[in-house]
């Protein structure tokens, strides 16, 4: 099992203009009884995305032509809060994003989605909404987002600088796997638990 | 004062720090990790592909609670939820993990078996694949959930990764007036600081009325800081805390129990310490709470009117709560009380311990659950179940028409067979209105156990006061 990678990413995005946008929104529970990671993209956003005969629903945005092929998803404030299933970014990477652009992210999903090589980005709000009002007339708006330089940018605009762990940005740029990193710490933890436990 | 004045939780931190690497987040030592079968099977798949065992399997204890049916035994499954409970069976016994598996009589909800076994104890760091493990934190020890990556991360090395979040005081000052309760102390903390208000931080609960609160209160307080965004929510280990935890299978015992409360008696926040941001509020002014959208900062009195969406300026809010009231198919500006209930769900980490169903039944007694709302009443453990039914409060439920089930999640996340249809309203004690939480097209009203009682017996939401003159 390879560490997920990321150094850049150049690409459509399609528009989620919902606020605090919870994971059983994004994953709902009763596909949750899944033991491997595979399929849930197809269920991603399921009762939004589906109608109740199991048909797409057109009005959804990720079912528009416009949305085919888009691996950024620009999401609303506080994306991703409530429960901690990783089942949400192993869903939203199922379907084909590599990363999600929001003012901000509850904070388990984040941690979960740079486990996944689902980068996280936040913005202010203005640049959030100038984003927003920009791929409203130009539905074909590429976006490049730069690990490396921690920015974001569209149409030739001065890149937007967005924060992220550095631990994190490390482990996406080189490929670096967390448990084996964690695994290097096993000396200090038996000295740890001769001391205190 | 203490000359460098530590909060409890700084002082959890540093206790545990296994480790620091320059640029990397700390290396944190976990006392006790709990798993379910929902967020454990892909971790698991990860230390056998890797040729590793669970390292302190003493510190690992695994429950089923999700996907459990509470009618009863596997065959009441379905093929994939059977599945998901005998693999955690098996990986439970290829690491000999402890669990508390389908016939124990004391299996239940993760975050009710371990206060209840003296697993929970101050001062430790404790983690679980789920976002509610901030329960814990009513002992004054630190628990927060975590994602499968992570679960993998602790069963291999019993540490995690973190980097150390801000702290927030909640101070709650006040007396709470009857027929008010710890669930609507939260709840109107997140109806003042919203969903999102907490991220990046930790509570820490102070103030009369939490201090004022029993054990169970402040689990379900803590229970709910993630829905306010915080991972962990925090209260002072004191006396009640002791005496919860004393003479419990997993609790310290002899020497070892006077070492250990001389131990947590120096945990609770140093005078002078000071915390990134503070909330006040004041439980002498609270009423029952009720939520009326499809978040839990979504919040309003039991008596006031729906909000108006015109009365917010921030275009992005406006939407949010014109969709909400829309899903809900709730009126802006309308009163909550008297809309018809179809289900009332007594259950949940939230609000499923002995104490909330006795305050249920308490209420309940000599009452009639109305004709048209169906009411469930999942005890939270199988220990919860027993102890209910020696004091006859099965008895009470059943007389008044509610189902009486087996321990598990059950309807607050629906993935076990008991959940809403859709259009459904249920007044719900557990911890989540989001859509379709429980049951796909259902409305969710969270509330106190005594508010869904009052609404069970009206068939509408209702204010449990007048019941209790």
């Amino acid at each position: 099992m390879s560490a997920p990678k990321f150094t850049s990413l150049t690409a459509r995005c399609v528009v989620l203009p919902v606020q605090d946008v919870d994971t059983d929104q994004i994953i709902p529970a009763r596909f949750l009884k899944v033991t491997d990671k595979l399929g849930l993209g197809d269920k991603l956003f399921c009762d939004w995305r589906y109608l109740d005969d199991g048909s797409l629903n057109p009005k959804f945005i990720l079912n528009q032509p416009e949305a085919q092929g888009a691996e950024i998803l620009v999401a609303g404030h506080n994306f991703g809060c409530g429960s901690s299933r990783e089942h949400a970014p192993w869903a939203l990477v199922g379907f084909g994003f590599q990363a999600v652009i929001s003012t901000m992210f509850a904070d388990i999903f984040k941690g979960n989605a740079v486990k996944n090589g689902l980068i996280p980005v936040t913005i202010e709000p203005a640049a959030h909404a100038e984003l927003v009002a920009l791929r409203a007339k130009n539905p074909d708006l590429q976006i490049t987002i730069d690990l490396q330089t921690q920015t974001v940018s569209w149409l030739g605009q001065t890149p937007v600088t967005f924060p992220i762990d550095p631990f994190s940005r490390t482990c996406l740029l080189e490929g670096v796997d967390e448990l084996g990193y964690l695994q290097k710490f096993q000396t200090q933890a038996e000295a740890y638990e001769a001391a205190h436990v | 004062m203490s000359q460098n004045p530590k909060t409890l939780f700084q002082k959890i931190w540093d206790s545990h720090v296994v480790a620091e690497e320059r640029g990397a987040p700390t290396v944190l030592y976990i006392d006790l990790h709990l798993v379910h079968e929902v967020t454990s099977p892909q971790a698991f798949s990860v230390l056998k592909e890797r040729g590793l065992k669970v390292r302190r399997p003493g510190r690992t204890v695994a429950t089923m609670d999700h996907s459990i049916p509470t009618k009863g035994g596997y065959e009441a499954a379905d093929e994939m939820g059977r599945i998901q409970l005998r693999l955690l069976e098996s990986n439970a016994n290829a690491n000999g993990v402890r669990l508390y598996g389908l016939n124990s009589v004391q299996r239940g909800i993760v975050h009710v078996i371990g206060p209840e076994q003296g697993f929970t104890q101050p001062g430790m760091t404790i983690v679980c694949g789920d976002s509610h493990t901030s329960t814990h934190g009513a002992f004054g020890s630190l628990g927060f959930g975590i994602g499968t990556s992570e679960v993998g991360h602790v069963l291999a090395t019993q540490c995690l990764l973190q980097r150390k979040p801000k702290t927030c005081e909640i101070r709650v000052d006040g007396t709470l007036r009857p027929g008010v309760t710890a669930k609507d102390i939260i709840l109107a903390v997140l109806a003042k600081i919203g969903v999102g208000g907490g991220t990046g931080h930790v509570f820490e609960y102070t103030g009369a009325a939490i201090r004022a609160l029993d054990m169970e209160g402040r689990m379900t307080v803590c229970n709910m800081s993630i829905e306010g965004g915080a991972r962990a929510g925090m209260v002072a280990p004191d006396d009640k805390t002791f005496n919860f935890v004393h003479g419990r299978e997993f609790a310290p015992q002899g020497a070892a129990w006077d070492q250990a409360v001389a131990r947590w008696r120096t945990l609770p926040t140093d005078a002078g310490a000071t915390f990134d941001q503070t909330v006040t509020l004041d439980a002498s002014s609270l009423e029952p709470m009720v939520t009326f959208g499809t978040n839990p900062g979504q919040g309003v009195a039991i008596t006031q009117p729906l909000p108006q969406p015109s009365s917010l300026t921030n275009a992005n809010e406006r939407a949010g709560l014109e969709k909400s009231l829309a899903y809900m198919k709730f009126e802006a500006g309308k009163p909550i009380l008297g809309q018809p209930v179809d289900v009332v769900f007594l259950g949940s980490c939230t609000n499923s311990r002995l104490v909330d169903l006795r305050a249920a039944a308490g209420l309940l007694k000599g009452r009639k659950v109305a004709k048209s709302v169906r009411m469930l009443v999942v005890p939270g453990s199988q220990s919860v179940k027993l102890a209910a039914e020696a004091e006859g409060l099965d008895k009470i439920f059943k007389e008044a028409g509610a189902e009486w089930r087996e321990a598990g999640c059950s309807m607050c996340i629906a993935m076990n067979g008991d959940q809403l249809s859709p259009g459904q309203l249920a007044v719900s004690t557990s911890n989540r209105n989001f859509e379709g939480r429980q049951g796909k097209g259902g409305r969710t009203v969270l509330a106190s156990p005594l508010t869904a009682v009052a609404s069970a017996v009206a068939g509408r939401i209702a204010d449990p006061r007048p019941l209790m003159t």
